[in-house]
């Protein structure tokens, strides 16, 4: 039974950085309609930043961590203004090949500003484990944990109880009408962009000290993440959020106990259960379908 | 000084002319309709005056020129559209639909005190604000977005064809607090319909579009008896 408690704890810590980092998907598909295959790069970046603060300019963690999400945010808005933007009013495909061009473009460039070879990324969270009535865990995987849980926290009462998060929500859902309201709409949009970049920059920060930071270190992160979303339900901020620690705990469970399935078989087994899952529900397991009157 | 005039405005979506050199005004306090039929260049006309469509010539918003706008700026300036089809976040709630048409405005206590006096008027919504707002019935949108217009403070109403799709009963309640807006609180309304019937009897002065023209404008009253406009617009 510890044993059990300690690769789910485990599972939930990984489950936590595909969750900020899903979220941030969920984010843009809502603002923008499409996916952002970019998204996991950009954290990616940002984490390349945060790590030049902290072993370039000798910044102290927590702080480097607030100047990356404050850089990631006009990041985000920056992204959203000069590439997306000029592409609005696109097929769904068109802005999708952006997004795939500036994977490949920030990826390439990572290499480039900080070389591809592995460097060595802190974590935030002590070694130490913690015994708690027979089950060892890892303050690592607690510190993400409690990180992911607050980002997901703040992004849902920010959304949910602010000005501008119904500002921005309401951009997402009905650009026309919030015109005609006096909303700026493409300034909510940038700010939803913002928002998702910072959501990245937390995820592969929690990822780095665990993958080592190289510029592909988020590409298994956003297959993940990505993979939440879908069964969660691409709009379902929550069912991503869910998806992401059923998938954490899940390939967590899997390779604990299922001998057969090594790392090698981790992934594909993963998106194996999506593909089933999608066949019964379609719209995810928490997406739901709106209900109109005509 | 009309609070709005529209001086030879033209309009187009792509290679398509909708306005040839449209000119109306609206007075203060008056209210004001719009009759045509489809394709005549009725919501378009609205759509120009709140910079929802590429337009030229020169419109006039207290004496100010709003022809180069956005239309955020528009809506800012006092003027409330309510387009066709109502325009209503149907995955929102009809609580954060209301809360929206104030959600610019800096004045916060002007917005609750707006936001009461709406649902005074519609106190059917009332009794809906945590429903999603997709579930009400046509007639119940139509009555959100007006009040969500309501919320915004607005100098100006721009009303898109509300009798669209409703039932008779709904247009009729409809339009009596449109009256009730104008007559008692002073309101400014500018209605596009293809009810005839109602928008003659609800407003003071209309105008009659006809292929992206003004073909015939008068006091309604005085059109209700019109020749042409009973043949046309009222069938009798």
């Amino acid at each position: 039974m510890a044993n059990f408690i300690q690769h789910v704890v485990a599972g939930l810590s990984n489950g936590g950085i595909y969750a900020t980092l899903a979220l941030a998907l969920v984010l843009i598909h809502r603002a923008t309609g499409t996916v952002n295959f970019a998204q996991g790069e950009m954290g990616m970046f940002l984490t390349y930043v945060a790590w030049s603060l902290i072993y370039s300019a000798g910044i102290t963690y927590w702080l480097a961590f607030t100047i990356t999400l404050v850089i990631a945010c006009l990041d985000g808005a920056a992204v959203h203004q000069v590439v997306i933007r000029p592409f609005e009013r696109r097929p769904e495909l068109t802005i999708v090949m952006v997004t795939i061009a500036l994977l490949l473009i920030l990826n390439g460039a990572a290499g480039w500003i900080w070389s591809p070879q592995e460097k060595f990324f802190e974590s935030p969270f002590p070694l130490d484990v913690i015994t708690v009535g027979g089950v060892v865990m890892n303050a690592q995987d607690l510190g993400v944990i409690g990180v992911s849980l607050a980002c997901v926290l703040v992004v849902f009462l920010f959304f949910r109880f602010t000005r501008a998060g119904l500002m921005m929500r309401a951009s997402a859902v009905g650009p026309a009408t919030s015109k005609l309201l006096g909303i700026r709409v493409a300034l909510m949009l940038s700010a939803g962009w913002g928002l998702a970049a910072m959501l990245s920059a937390v995820s592969g920060m929690m990822a780095a000290p665990v993958l080592v930071l190289t510029p592909n270190f988020m590409l298994i992160v956003l297959t993940y993440s990505f993979a939440a979303a879908v069964l969660g339900g691409i709009d379902s901020p929550w069912g991503a959020v869910a998806g992401a620690y059923l998938i954490g705990v899940g390939i967590s469970l899997l390779s604990a106990y299922v001998h057969s399935v090594g790392p090698e078989l981790q992934l594909p087994v993963a998106l194996a259960v999506l593909v089933l899952v999608l066949l019964v529900r379609p719209a995810g397991l928490f997406g739901r379908v709106v209900a109109r009157r005509v | 000084m009309p609070l709005l005039e529209l001086n030879g405005v033209e309009a187009s979506y792509g290679p398509l002319t909708a306005l040839h050199g449209v000119s109306l005004a609206v007075e203060e306090g008056q209210a004001v309709s719009i009759l045509g039929a489809n394709g005549a260049g009725k919501t378009t006309a609205l759509r120009a005056v709140s910079g929802t469509v590429r337009r030229g010539g020169e419109i006039l918003f207290d004496g100010k020129r709003i022809d180069h706008s956005s239309p955020e700026s528009i809506a800012r300036l006092g003027i409330a559209h309510v387009p066709e089809g109502r325009g209503i976040y149907a995955e929102l709630s009809v609580q954060e639909n209301v809360l929206l048409g104030g959600v610019v405005r800096r004045d916060r206590k002007a917005v609750k005190r707006d936001i009461e006096r709406a649902l005074d008027y519609f106190p059917r919504i009332r009794e809906r604000l945590k429903q999603q707002a997709g579930t009400l019935s046509g007639g119940e949108q139509q009555m959100l977005a007006l009040a969500r217009a309501l919320v915004s403070g607005p100098r100006l109403l721009l009303l898109d064809e509300p009798s669209l799709g409703l039932a008779p009963t709904a247009v009729t309640e409809f339009f009596r607090v449109v009256r009730t807006l104008n007559q008692e609180e002073g309101m400014t309304v500018l209605v596009v319909e293809q009810n005839a019937k109602i928008a003659l009897a609800s407003t003071h002065f209309t105008y009659v579009l006809e292929v992206g023209r003004v073909a015939l404008h008068g006091p309604s009253e005085e059109l209700r008896e019109h020749e042409g406009v009973r043949a046309s617009y009222l069938g009798y």
